[in-house]
């Protein structure tokens, strides 16, 4: 029996579950990342939601709607499939999947815009706006802006919107106000930037619901938080089915969401490796790729001190990765402090890797993964093979790829 | 090289608002800037501040935007920024930069704020640089003489708008509405008390911008401002015109308008 069918919750049990190690400091800082670099105007909001979110991270009422909307909403827990058939071409290996595909709305991203969500109700506010890059995050929040009667206004890259069509017709039918960004890019970073504007100038009335672990203080917290019950369940579940902790975790890192909601419980286990996988794209020579924290350098974007693609005078360099999801120049601050404190390991992996995987767990396994979580499985081959036969790789597979078989008729000429 | 302070003691003395006008370097050409620069300052303008271009303006709207696409497209480099401000001191307007914080951190504070003197810059505005990360910048720049303005918004509360000022040496620049940079029909209802609780805090000068226009909108903030910032408004006729010459002489018929306006 699992800790969340029929026995007591404790605040530790819970999701978004108040206070735990590794909070950033006072002023939203991971060792030196992290911090708020946004116009003053938003001051004000932003230390309303930290203030707001001090109060429920405690509140067991708060704690417990959160629970159970994952519990008979999302569908958690999410099972873990262990893939025996994908894993020997691991060098044997052990690898088994945090399931997260499975929860509603099919990636990990339910997680966080359901705490959100309520959080918005908390602070009074009735309308939400998002950014999204492959759009998952703008359907998440599309969902859970139309199960509590939240308006909802999503800002999508043109780029993006075209690439993901599919997506923004279920953000539409949502009821949800989907609205192409066409400055800049015309991705994720454009979306954000756009969102922000949004906020600035409603932000009386509107809750700017951040998708990723980036942003400003308190945002990489708060998303943190909402996202760790996947490394919490993950954990308990490893332990009922090995009899102990796996050798490494792995999971893809765009801005970093599900990377840290499955790291953030391992992190004070010593012996647990922490491994992400970032967009590689065409291959580092070709320079079209989304290696933040393998090749970017320490910069502020998005209203966070972090690791950044950017040149030498500072201005963004636009990402590339087949993924939506992944295509984005910066990455949440806490990741940038596991990277330099050496906790966590960055790799990239690109676009032909992943999609090998993408298509070989499909074959072997029946999953047709998401191509960002796809990142993360051709990651754990690689691991695989390097740590031996003895080795058990727990991978998060962030997303089901439904939304991703316009790229995989294109790519594999289906 | 003028000074804030004298831009503010000389106002001070006409009995008048400080009129100052923005433009991105780069925009409409390198060379354009510095002549569109110039003949605002000709026409009126006391203060000029000069964009820094960057990728990611969170805080402008398109009209800047725009502007600011088309200066890195054309291949903006900070040495032509400085290039920039060095061409429009020599008008004899305060040259300011005006820059998101990236491009500094990036280039080095220090290495910044000694180079924009070095062009006969006078200071800096820094619109999404906060008081908790600003210590850097505040060291840099008192090495290297130059001022520092930040931002207070209708949202900042008095203990915030004390905190932000206390960062500032030349001006403190009041945002005059909740939103992004653009002209608008009307300044936003915020600015007069948002301006009175910052004067109440410090006896520094205050600078209205956000949504300012037009000649009756600069004698409406005049009134109750020390200075009156336009930016957008002088990029809209810009990018309006059909060649650089009615360019110029449309930012010039407007910097008199704004001057008159300053002056009501």
């Amino acid at each position: 029996m699992t800790a969340t069918e029929g026995t007591i919750l404790t605040s530790a049990d819970l999701a978004g579950n108040g206070v735990h190690g590794n909070d950033p400091d006072v002023h939203g800082k991971f060792g030196r990342f992290g911090g708020r670099y946004v116009p003053e105007a938003l001051i004000p909001a932003l230390d309303e939601v930290a203030a707001e979110y001090e109060k429920a991270k405690t509140d067991l009422d708060f704690l417990r709607e959160f629970d159970h909307l994952l519990r008979t909403y999302a569908g958690r827990p999410t099972t873990l499939t262990e893939v025996p058939r994908f894993a020997e071409h691991a060098g044997g290996a052990r690898i088994v999947l945090k399931r997260e595909d499975l929860t509603h709305t099919g990636a990990h991203k339910i997680n966080n815009v359901l705490g959100q969500a309520l959080l918005t109700k908390r602070l009074g506010k009735r309308r939400v706006i998002a950014e999204t890059g492959a759009g998952q995050h703008g359907v998440a929040t599309a969902t859970a802006a139309a199960l509590m009667g939240l308006e909802c206004v999503i800002y999508m890259g043109a780029v993006d919107c075209e690439r993901q069509a599919l997506n923004v017709a279920r953000m539409k039918l949502l009821g949800a106000t989907v609205v192409p960004v066409t400055n800049g890019s015309q991705t994720l970073k454009d979306a954000i930037n756009e969102a922000f504007r949004d906020w600035v100038t409603n932000v009386d009335h509107t809750h700017y619901l951040f998708g990723t672990v980036a942003g400003p203080h308190p945002f990489p917290e708060i998303v943190r938080d909402f996202a760790r019950i996947i490394g919490v369940e993950a954990r308990r579940q490893m332990l009922e089915l090995t009899g102990k902790l796996p050798d490494a975790v792995c999971a893809a890192v765009g801005g970093g969401s599900n990377a840290i909601g499955v790291f953030h419980a391992f992190i004070e286990d010593e012996g647990v490796r922490l491994y992400g996988y970032e967009a590689g794209g065409r291959g580092l020579e070709s320079g079209e790729h989304a290696l933040t924290l393998t090749e970017g350098s320490v910069g502020v974007l998005h209203g966070a001190r972090t690791y950044v693609l950017q040149d030498e005078e500072g201005q963004t360099i636009e990402s590339h990765s087949i993924s939506a999801g992944l295509d984005y120049p910066g990455v949440g601050p806490e990741h940038a402090w596991l990277k330099d404190t050496g906790r966590a390991t960055y790799e990239g992996v690109t676009d032909e890797e992943a999609m090998q995987a993408f298509a070989l767990l499909a074959r072997t396994e029946g999953i047709i993964p998401a191509i960002e979580s796809s990142h993360a499985l051709a990651g754990a081959l690689r691991l695989g093979r390097e740590l031996g036969p003895d080795a058990v790789i727990l991978v998060n597979l962030s997303g089901r790829g439904d939304k991703d078989m316009g790229t995989a008729m294109k790519y594999f000429n289906l | 090289m003028t000074t804030l302070h004298a831009v503010f003691d000389k106002a001070r003395a006409e009995d008048r608002a400080a009129l100052v006008g923005y433009l991105p370097a780069g925009f409409p050409t390198k060379d354009g800037a510095v002549a569109a620069a110039t003949a605002m300052v000709e026409a009126g303008c006391d203060v000029i501040e000069i964009g820094l271009p960057y990728s990611d303006p969170l805080m402008d709207g398109p009209t800047i935007q725009d502007a600011v696409h088309r200066s890195l497209i054309n291949g903006t480099r900070i040495a032509d920024v400085l290039r920039t401000v060095e061409g429009v001191a020599k008008s004899g307007a305060a040259t300011l930069v005006m820059t998101y914080w990236n491009p500094i951190d990036r280039y080095g504070a220090e290495r910044f704020a000694r180079d924009l003197a070095s062009a006969g810059g006078v200071g800096t505005i820094t619109p999404d640089l906060t008081p908790e990360e600003s210590e850097p910048w505040l060291a840099a720049s008192k090495e290297a003489g130059i001022d520092t303005v930040f931002l207070v918004a209708p949202s900042s509360p008095d203990e915030r708008i004390a905190r932000v000022a206390a960062c500032c040496t030349g001006f403190v620049y009041a945002a005059s509405l909740m939103g992004v940079t653009g002209a608008r029909e009307t300044v936003g209802a915020a600015a007069e008390g948002l301006v009175k609780r910052t004067k109440a805090n410090t006896p520094l000068p205050v600078c209205v911008g956000l949504g300012v226009g037009n000649g009756a909108q600069a004698a409406e903030v005049a009134a109750y401002a020390d200075g009156v910032i336009v930016g957008s408004a002088f990029i809209r006729r810009l990018l309006d015109a059909p060649d650089e010459k009615s360019g110029l002489a449309a930012v010039r018929e407007l910097a008199s308008e704004l001057a008159r306006g300053v002056r009501r």
